[in-house]
């Protein structure tokens, strides 16, 4: 017997919509974040941002995109020239994939078809988000080191040292909810956060792992190369870090993949901590709007969600200054590291108290 | 060493307590404040829009002053390129002739005379330097060209225009 | 099968590059593909678990480090030490020994055990998270202890080695 998925057209079909759907979305969601980025740095410095393409800047990302791509290709002459150009495309790529197995609503009706409104369910789904997370360090690396350029490789060490070490506070954290939840898989975890409220207590797993979710804000701000923890293209030392020798689109895309990083980590945040497309009052809601509107109900609680938290990323990173690099990484292995083993260890503690006793 | 003077202060820097050391408290705080910054009154001024006053003592552009007659006030005396710091300015007197009179008030005139705005500081020493009250920096901003030579401005540019009906 | 051979035929074109490319940095890149189609041939082995781990650790942590230290080093062709024959002898040799013990290793326990892919295929749960964490905790549980044991022993001695010693004054 082989693997039992029937594949009819239909399937076929949706699942194609879907994933063009999710990448539309998501590179949309980019070019926009761009965009707020500017617009958010201006409300917080008391500027309005960019305004003039477009009603209140809104075709500024179309700008500058038409910017980039008209820009000069230079490809340095001592470059080994064939990563120069895989660096960018790594970085973009490992930035798209990450979006696959994330849950982006309840099952809908649409057209009289129940559909599943994720990708694929695979059941390592956090494991599959680590290592498109653990793989995207590979795009910065070769891009920095095929530049032979200092500056670069500086850049590219600097992004690999502290992508490994926050990976593994990020996955120690990670634990300790998986504990809870019992379960890898993003849709399970989802749905084990139904509604608000459960048995006096909240669903969501904010409230029973505020200190996993801490540490997992700090290792995704630091994954994502935001300030606090942008040393990899810290300009004040090294020029432009990794992207010093790159320009045109393929600077655009290490740029652009960035910001999807950005909203892909903001979805595995709310998926994970914030009950994704779950919200209060969701049974009311879908008890009056029907399977069709009542999941989409549920995307835009989502959505929402994301949105807050790319506000979020913004909002800090026009207020905390940069870390230094021995900071960075006294943070990672000092405190982050024994922070999250003690939140596991106190994870274990609590669930055998509440299994005897309870 | 001795110190000089007593004002030397020590600053005393105590080690972190926790709270400090966990950084979140300052960061919220931080945080707090940029956010109620989105709140502000913008400070942009909408530039090609909205331009801004400028200051009452400005110095801008120069320009070469005529009197009520219209005639222009410069009499080619130099003080004004010998004030110059930047030696920015360079003129050629000419003497009047008969039926000039309408033209220039004094019975010499500068036939040349040039301002190099690349080398002007708009410091206004020939202001203040000039006795016929000839030349002010009461212009707007020199505005921005691509050759070297066309900054450097002649009697075309600096000369204010006409008035209109006394001198025509 | 035939997306096995396909796979098969990859990973061991891939490794042979690793061995004859001339730059250091694009051998380590040739190994990450490498572990790549392990990754799908985990996969194909209805071993999801491994699968993932196997990205995670080999290709996005450890290939990581191994990057990092060759971009420290100096690639020129100058400086690289002509190695004395008796050492590519002794390389021979070695690879050799490796080779028959592979060998031998295989055929003693007769390729496949028979009815193991039968076994695979039949229960397409068997490499799921659940499954595996059952044999490792109930079966398994005391060499699994013993190698988490030794890997945290080598960890702190890593931390030994790496610590500077105090100065003495």
């Amino acid at each position: 017997m082989k693997l039992a998925i029937v594949i009819d057209g239909y399937y076929f079909l949706e699942k194609f919509g879907l994933i063009t759907v999710i990448f539309a979305l998501s590179l949309v969601v980019a070019m926009y974040s761009t965009l707020a980025e500017r617009k958010i740095a201006g409300f917080l410095q008391d500027r309005v941002g960019p305004n003039r393409a477009g009603w209140g800047g809104m075709l500024q990302p179309l700008a500058d995109g038409v910017k980039m791509f008209l820009k000069e290709e230079i490809i340095p002459a001592e470059s080994s020239k064939f990563l120069f150009i895989v660096g960018p495309s790594l970085a973009i790529l490992t930035a798209c994939i990450g979006s696959a197995v994330i849950p982006w609503g309840d099952t809908i009706v649409l057209f009289g078809r129940t559909v599943d409104l994720q990708v694929t369910d695979i059941n390592v789904g956090v494991l599959y988000i680590f290592g498109v997370v653990s793989l995207g360090v590979y795009g910065i690396m070769i891009g920095g080191w095929a530049s032979n350029n200092k500056y670069s490789l500086m850049g590219a060490i600097r992004a690999a040292s502290q992508n490994i070490s926050y990976e593994i506070a990020m996955g120690l954290s990670i634990i300790a909810l998986l504990m809870m939840t019992g379960s890898l898989s993003l849709r399970d975890i989802t749905n084990q956060q139904h509604g608000f409220w459960h048995e006096g207590w909240f669903s969501w797993n904010f409230f029973s792992q505020p200190l996993g979710f801490l540490i997992f804000l700090v290792c995704a701000f630091a994954e994502t190369n935001r300030t606090p923890f942008d040393l990899p293209e810290c300009e004040t030392e090294l020029v432009g870090g990794y992207h010093t020798e790159y320009s045109s689109m393929k600077l655009g895309f290490y740029l652009f993949s960035e910001y999807i990083n950005m909203f892909v980590s903001s979805a595995v945040m709310s998926t994970l901590y914030f009950g994704g497309y779950n919200y209060p009052g969701m049974d009311w809601v879908m008890e009056h709007a029907g399977p069709t509107w009542g999941p989409l109900v549920g995307v835009a609680a989502l959505l929402g969600k994301i949105f807050f938290f790319i506000f979020f990323f913004m909002w800090v990173r026009w207020t905390v200054p940069r870390f230094r690099y021995d900071q960075l990484m006294n943070l990672g292995w000092k405190v982050l590291i024994p922070l999250a083993i003690a939140n596991i260890v106190a994870t274990g503690l609590w669930m055998t108290v509440k299994a005897t006793y309870f | 060493m001795e110190s000089l003077t007593n004002k030397k202060k020590v600053l005393e820097q105590k080690p972190m307590t926790l709270l400090e050391r966990m950084y979140l408290p300052a960061i919220v705080k931080g945080m707090s404040i940029t956010f109620m910054h989105m709140f502000r009154k913008k400070e942009t001024v909408f530039y090609p829009e909205v331009q801004r006053e400028f200051s009452e003592n400005w110095r801008g552009m120069h320009s070469l002053k005529r009197d009520e007659q219209g005639r222009e006030r410069c009499t080619a005396c130099g003080l004004c390129a010998l004030s110059c710091p930047a030696e920015a300015i360079t003129m050629i007197s000419a003497e009047r002739k008969k039926g000039e009179e309408h033209l220039y008030r004094e019975e010499k005139y500068a036939a040349v005379y040039e301002i190099n705005m690349l080398r002007c500081i708009f410091c206004g020493l020939c202001e203040e330097a000039c006795p016929k009250e000839a030349i002010y920096l009461d212009g707007p901003i020199v505005p921005a060209d691509y050759l070297r030579k066309d900054f450097i401005y002649g009697k075309d540019k600096l000369v204010e225009k006409t008035i209109e009906g006394v001198n025509a | 099968m035939a997306v096995f051979y396909l796979v098969a035929f990859l990973s061991i074109f891939f490794s042979l590059l690793v061995i004859f490319s001339k730059n250091p940095v694009h051998s380590v890149i040739y190994l990450i593909i490498t572990f790549f189609t392990f990754t799908i041939h985990y996969v194909l082995l209805n071993a999801q678990f491994l699968a993932i781990v196997n990205f995670i650790v080999y290709m996005g942590a450890i290939m990581v480090l191994f990057l990092y230290v060759l971009m420290l080093l100096d690639l020129n062709v100058n400086s690289e030490p002509v190695k004395s024959s008796l050492m590519k002898i002794a390389g021979i040799v070695a690879g050799m020994c490796l080779l028959v013990t592979l060998a031998g290793a295989l055929k003693g326990s007769g390729f496949l055990p028979a009815g193991a892919h039968e076994e695979v295929v039949q229960r397409p749960n068997l490499g799921l998270v659940k499954n595996l964490g059952q044999v490792l905790f109930h079966d398994f549980l005391l060499p699994f202890e013993v190698s988490s044991l030794l890997l945290l022993s080598a960890m702190v001695g890593a931390v030994l080695l790496a610590k500077r010693e105090p100065r003495e004054i």
